[in-house]
């Protein structure tokens, strides 16, 4: 048989051809992620209104997406706006480890099948003393834990952020060793209560849009009733353990952070107040909430003593 | 060429503007609403970061003008310092104000169980028997040493405020770090002076 040379495909349209179709892959995997998870969760504040408490009101998206701690992309709560624009949250992978029966590598999306995205309007508190509402969109982290089947022995859960110096320049070998800002991975820690407990979400969303770079794209967790920084985002590996793990800012510091960290306006910040907080977009401060207003945890840690496992 | 106390004289309004305008920009922007998505801490680290930054402007004037041809920036040394202390009155005026709303308990409170706020409002108390002594009327009422000896105060303070601004930071202390750096190298050339003049 005699091949023309007019039908061998030039090596660079070859290439070409196979990034189109990469590309498209994704492009349409993106959508499939995006559309049916929140086609029904709506971009307007007013829907929301329904699951507020009363004294609380919804921060803006634009308040939400503007100022965060998420050191990876920079110290100064301006900087995860600026600074993640180059950060890839899709394709997802989420590694499952330690103590259960099957370790896998799930795909994100494989992942989420057949788990409904529920609304969950929390209050968020910074360990700086400032406060937002947020309309998350997520699923509780218990379904995940189901699913994944945990042996017996499973006593804690650590999560772990990703690791991409390359597209987060706070892990930038030269910007994290001069200044020291915090040692990576990032990683943080629940007791299996109370990552069981129904209010432990995992979150994929916002005001129904998908989750922004700068909030943790594109799976975070949120626990309402501790502060701010256990909430940790862009997960990438969850293991299993029988023993407490470690959490990143009580292994830099634990003298100020500890591995519970529960909102707590009796035991003070050892550098400043908890006792009270701004509400973000309010002028008056407001006094702080036992467990930010969750009391119903407080049977997760009967008979402890919290000022010592603060 | 000598920097003469003339052309001092004549630059010495453009430095009052230049020092004023940032408080009268950022309060503009405090009121219209364009500072941020949390505007009191804002507006609160701008004031104090300024501060800082005329401390160690003051204390590099001051050390500038101890060479003869630069002798007539003593002119404008005052005027710095002063403004130092009118951004540090506007920093905890916000504090009491906008941030606490005069809640005498509770920063009362503050005070004393925040050694960051106590290192605050010590360098802020030390500070104001320069502001009272820096007019012509109190450097001749007051002996020369006297004066002298309260004005050295400020390296004092300038090392109580970095541990302010060092407290307040989580991690990544980079930016009180360089202005202790700053500070160090300063006070360093002011000791080296002293041992030469001796």
């Amino acid at each position: 048989m005699k091949i023309l040379n007019s039908e061998i495909t030039p090596y660079s349209s070859y290439i070409n051809r196979r990034k189109f179709i990469k590309n498209t892959l994704l492009t349409s995997l993106a959508i499939s992620f995006s559309k049916p998870l929140f086609s029904k969760h709506s971009e307007s504040p007013s829907t929301y209104n329904k699951f507020l408490e009363e004294n609380d009101n919804l921060n803006t998206y634009h308040e939400i997406t503007n100022y965060n701690n998420f050191y990876e992309f920079g110290t100064s709560k301006s900087d995860p706006a600026k600074y993640s624009q180059s950060f890839k949250p899709l394709p997802w992978q989420l590694a499952v480890e330690g103590l259960v029966e099957k370790p896998k590598i799930f795909d994100l999306e494989s992942l989420l099948k057949g788990i409904t995205i529920e609304d969950r309007v929390y209050r968020l508190r910074c360990v700086e003393a400032w406060s937002m509402v947020i309309p998350w969109q997520g699923f509780s982290l218990s379904k995940l834990i189901e699913k994944v089947k945990p042996l017996s022995s499973a006593k804690y859960i650590q999560f772990e952020t990703v690791y991409r110096p390359e597209e987060m320049p706070g892990q930038k070998k030269l910007f994290n060793e001069i200044r020291g800002i915090l040692p990576w991975p990032y990683v943080e820690g629940l007791r299996m209560d109370e990552a069981m407990h129904p209010l432990t979400i995992l979150s994929t969303g916002m005001y129904g849009h998908n989750l922004l770079n700068q909030n943790g794209a594109p799976l975070r967790l949120v626990v309402p009733w501790k502060y701010g920084f256990k909430s940790i985002k862009s997960i990438v590996k969850i293991r299993f353990m029988d023993k407490e793990p470690n959490t990143t800012w009580s292994d830099v510091n634990p003298y100020e952070y500890a591995f519970y960290s529960n909102v707590n306006p009796q035991v003070d910040h050892k550098r400043w107040t908890q006792a009270t907080e701004r509400r973000i977009g309010e002028f008056y401060r407001r006094p702080t909430l036992m467990f930010n207003g969750y009391e119903e945890v407080a049977e997760l840690y009967k008979g402890m003593d919290l000022k010592k496992y603060f | 060429m000598i920097l003469s106390t003339k052309s001092i004289k004549k630059f010495k309004p453009y430095i009052f503007i230049s020092l004023l305008t940032p408080s009268i920009v950022w309060l503009y922007q405090f009121i219209a609403g364009n500072l941020g998505i949390n505007p009191i801490d804002e507006l609160m680290d701008k004031l104090g970061e300024f501060a800082l930054q005329l401390i160690i402007l003051t204390l590099f004037v001051s050390s500038l003008s101890n060479f003869k041809i630069l002798r007539s920036l003593q002119l404008v040394r005052r005027m710095i310092g002063l403004f130092s202390f009118f951004y540090i009155v506007l920093h905890f005026i916000t504090y009491i104000f906008l941030d606490h709303f005069f809640n005498w308990e509770f920063i009362l409170k503050d005070l004393y169980k925040r050694p960051f706020i106590l290192l605050g409002f010590i360098s802020f108390v030390l500070l104001i028997p320069l502001a009272i002594t820096s007019n012509n009327y109190m450097l001749k009422k007051l002996r020369y040493k006297l004066w002298k000896n309260i004005h050295k105060l400020i390296y004092l303070v300038s090392i109580l405020v970095i541990f302010h601004y060092f407290l307040l930071t989580k991690s990544d202390a980079i930016y009180p770090l360089i202005y202790l750096i700053l500070i160090l190298i300063l006070l360093g050339w002011r000791l080296i002076q002293k041992i030469i003049k001796n």
